[in-house]
């Protein structure tokens, strides 16, 4: 009975439009507006105002006195920003490298019909549920030069062994890969596996049936129906690589002197500790254009084939 | 013919070797990413000297829980020697809410951009989309700025805020991927008989949604417990999330350092999300890959 009051309602309005639009009607839009009103400001807004501040020299308050694209000037003329970027250079495509390949090795691997799969997934997949803190703390015990890694060796025999890279300015990034690679790459594991599994079996099939062997079936037919897997995960790992900032907060500092830092780390040190306001915006707009120049084509080509599917 | 089953033996015991190398290089694989947590568990459990005279692997002679009593109650992170237990409970009154929060929001804004589409709503989706992935520096600093004016810099609610401003874009994605395989007929049909806004939310949709509700509960809980970047940029003294304090007790150096409390730290730090990823794995994996491949 409750219904067909309610139900009488929009039947006896439909002759006159107006009375259509009911608070009924305005519901999905008054849920929504939250969100769209905080997204727009604290996302696109924000960005905005970052960009306005990379374009005026704000120190250690924002002031609004415009001196057009000095900072990019600085910022590019500044040897510890060169030092971040060329290290995100060296940590992100490695990082990238290293994870996509152990990640698709280990997905064929675990594919075969392995007896208690789960558990050795499990142990796979375990150091990403772990925050980089957690990770970084961890590596700097094993890395460290006195009692970790080395000391092992050397007690085991090698008494030779040097493994001081967590001190020396010039392989300090390589921990930062060693302990990101030990985090990330599992999930990557698990992404390839997931692509997998769904495989067309009927292809396979009839490429055994056409006496293809394993080898042969892996290159022809499964790796490069993986193609969109490996662009996602390449998508993903770049973008925690170009956000890395807890991972060489807890493994190194940015030291020795500040020769691991990455840009996030560059940005927050001159935003919020070095009174560069001005300078700090500037570097987070172009890791901004980093993840844009990789995100946008992606979104394009997924939107595109959405469509076209 | 018994030439043939001469060949065919030797491939399967060629293909047994095989599968014994498979099983054997899984297994060490399987053991190298144990190792670092081994280590953190009998480092943690030795005593300074045995630190200092053994090796990453040697086990300590008896068990010290010392280190974990310390870590959890009288370490010093900065400038106070509480151990990381205040912090600990810090976390949680950060994470609890916001997940809250941002799990509902998420399921109300999936339910509208796939069943209520409005004039604009799929627009607002790709803004949300790459909302997922802007870097956080570039709102950092008006954040912070913002938090100041609402008067809540510095405190767990600003930091609830930020976790709630910047998660509803994954939850609004989980959802509404996930709603967009429920069939538009059942919500066409529950229209015509009149139900709303809510009640098709309540009756219909929400019954359906565990599984998701399940992995964005998840995936919220670990990305938030995790935070460093916001927790280090808006938390105040006492209001430091447990990741930050970790990093504060590691990097604070009075006399020596004590590695066995640093591991124990560090392994109270993770628990919480070790232990929903051992009991609820599937459920974790599955927001992983979500929130990967379709976003």
């Amino acid at each position: 009975m409750k219904t067909n009051a309610i139900n009488s309602a929009p039947n006896k309005a439909q002759a006159g439009r107006p009375a259509r639009l009911s608070l009924a009607d305005w519901m999905p839009k008054i849920v929504m507006a939250p969100t769209v009103i905080v997204t727009l400001v604290c996302m696109y807004g924000y960005m905005i105002w970052t960009a306005v501040l990379s374009m005026t020299n704000s120190r250690m308050l924002p002031s609004y006195d415009f001196v057009g694209l000095s900072q990019y000037e600085r910022l590019f003329n500044n040897d510890r920003w060169i030092v971040a970027l060329t290290n995100l250079g060296i940590f992100g495509g490695l990082f990238i490298l290293i994870c996509l390949l152990l990640g698709v090795i280990l997905a064929i691997f675990l594919d075969q019909k392995i007896r208690s799969e789960g558990a050795i997934r499990t142990i796979y997949l375990y150091p990403m549920a772990i925050s980089f803190i957690v990770t970084g703390t961890a590596w700097k015990w094993l890395l460290n030069p006195t009692n970790g890694f080395e000391k092992l060796m050397v007690d085991m025999g090698f008494t030779d062994f040097t493994f001081d890279w967590l001190v020396n300015p010039d392989k300090v990034v390589y921990c930062l890969v060693i302990a990101a690679v030990w985090q990330a790459s599992g999930f990557v594991m698990a992404l390839f596996l997931a692509g997998l599994r769904g495989v067309d079996g009927d292809l396979i099939k009839a490429a055994q049936l056409d006496g293809a062997n394993t080898f042969t079936t892996y290159r022809r037919i499964i790796l490069p129906s993986l193609k969109p897997v490996f662009f996602s995960a390449m998508v993903i790992l770049s973008h925690i690589a170009i956000k890395s900032f807890d991972l060489v907060a807890a493994l190194t500092n940015g030291g020795p002197g500040y020769s691991s830092d990455l840009p996030a780390n560059f940005m927050y040190a001159h935003t919020f500790t070095r009174s560069q306001i001005g300078l700090g915006s500037a570097s987070a707009m172009v890791m901004l254009g980093c993840v844009l120049a990789i995100l946008v084509p992606y979104l394009y080509s997924e939107l595109r084939g959405e469509r076209n599917a | 013919m018994p030439n043939t089953q001469a060949i065919q033996r030797k491939t399967t015991s060629v293909e047994k070797l095989l599968r014994v190398a498979l099983y054997l290089v899984l297994i060490s694989v399987a053991a190298i990413y144990l190792l670092p947590f081994v280590v953190m568990l009998i480092t943690s459990l030795k005593d300074v000297e045995e630190i200092r005279t053994g090796t990453l692997l040697s086990l300590p002679a008896s068990l010290h829980f010392d280190a974990w009593s310390k870590a959890w109650s009288s370490a010093c992170t900065g400038s106070t020697c509480e151990g990381i237990s205040p912090f600990f409970l810090n976390s949680f009154q950060i994470v609890v809410p916001a997940v809250i929060i941002s799990t509902i929001l998420g399921a109300i804004n999936g339910y509208v951009i796939s069943m209520w589409k409005f004039r604009g709503s799929d627009l607002f989706f790709a803004a949300l989309l790459i909302g997922c992935f802007i870097p956080f520096q570039v709102i950092l600093l008006p954040m912070a700025r913002t938090l100041g004016w609402l008067g809540i810099a510095n405190t767990t609610s600003g930091l609830v805020f930020v976790h709630v401003v910047y998660g509803v874009a994954f939850t609004t994605l989980f959802f509404r991927n996930f709603y967009q395989s429920v069939p538009s007929e059942l919500v066409k049909a529950a229209r015509l008989d009149g139900a709303g806004f809510f009640t098709i939310f309540y009756r219909i949709i929400l019954p359906i949604s565990t599984p998701i509700i399940v992995v964005t509960i998840i995936w919220q809980f670990t990305q938030i417990w995790n935070d460093f970047l916001f927790g280090v940029a808006f938390s105040g003294f006492d209001t430091q999330p447990v990741t930050v304090a970790l990093n504060n007790l590691v990097n604070t150096s009075f006399g020596g350092k004590e590695y066995n409390v640093d591991m124990a730290a560090a392994i109270m730090a993770a628990l919480p999300t070790l232990i929903v990823y051992v009991l609820a794995g599937k459920y974790f994996v599955r927001g992983l890959t979500a929130g990967a491949v379709k976003g």
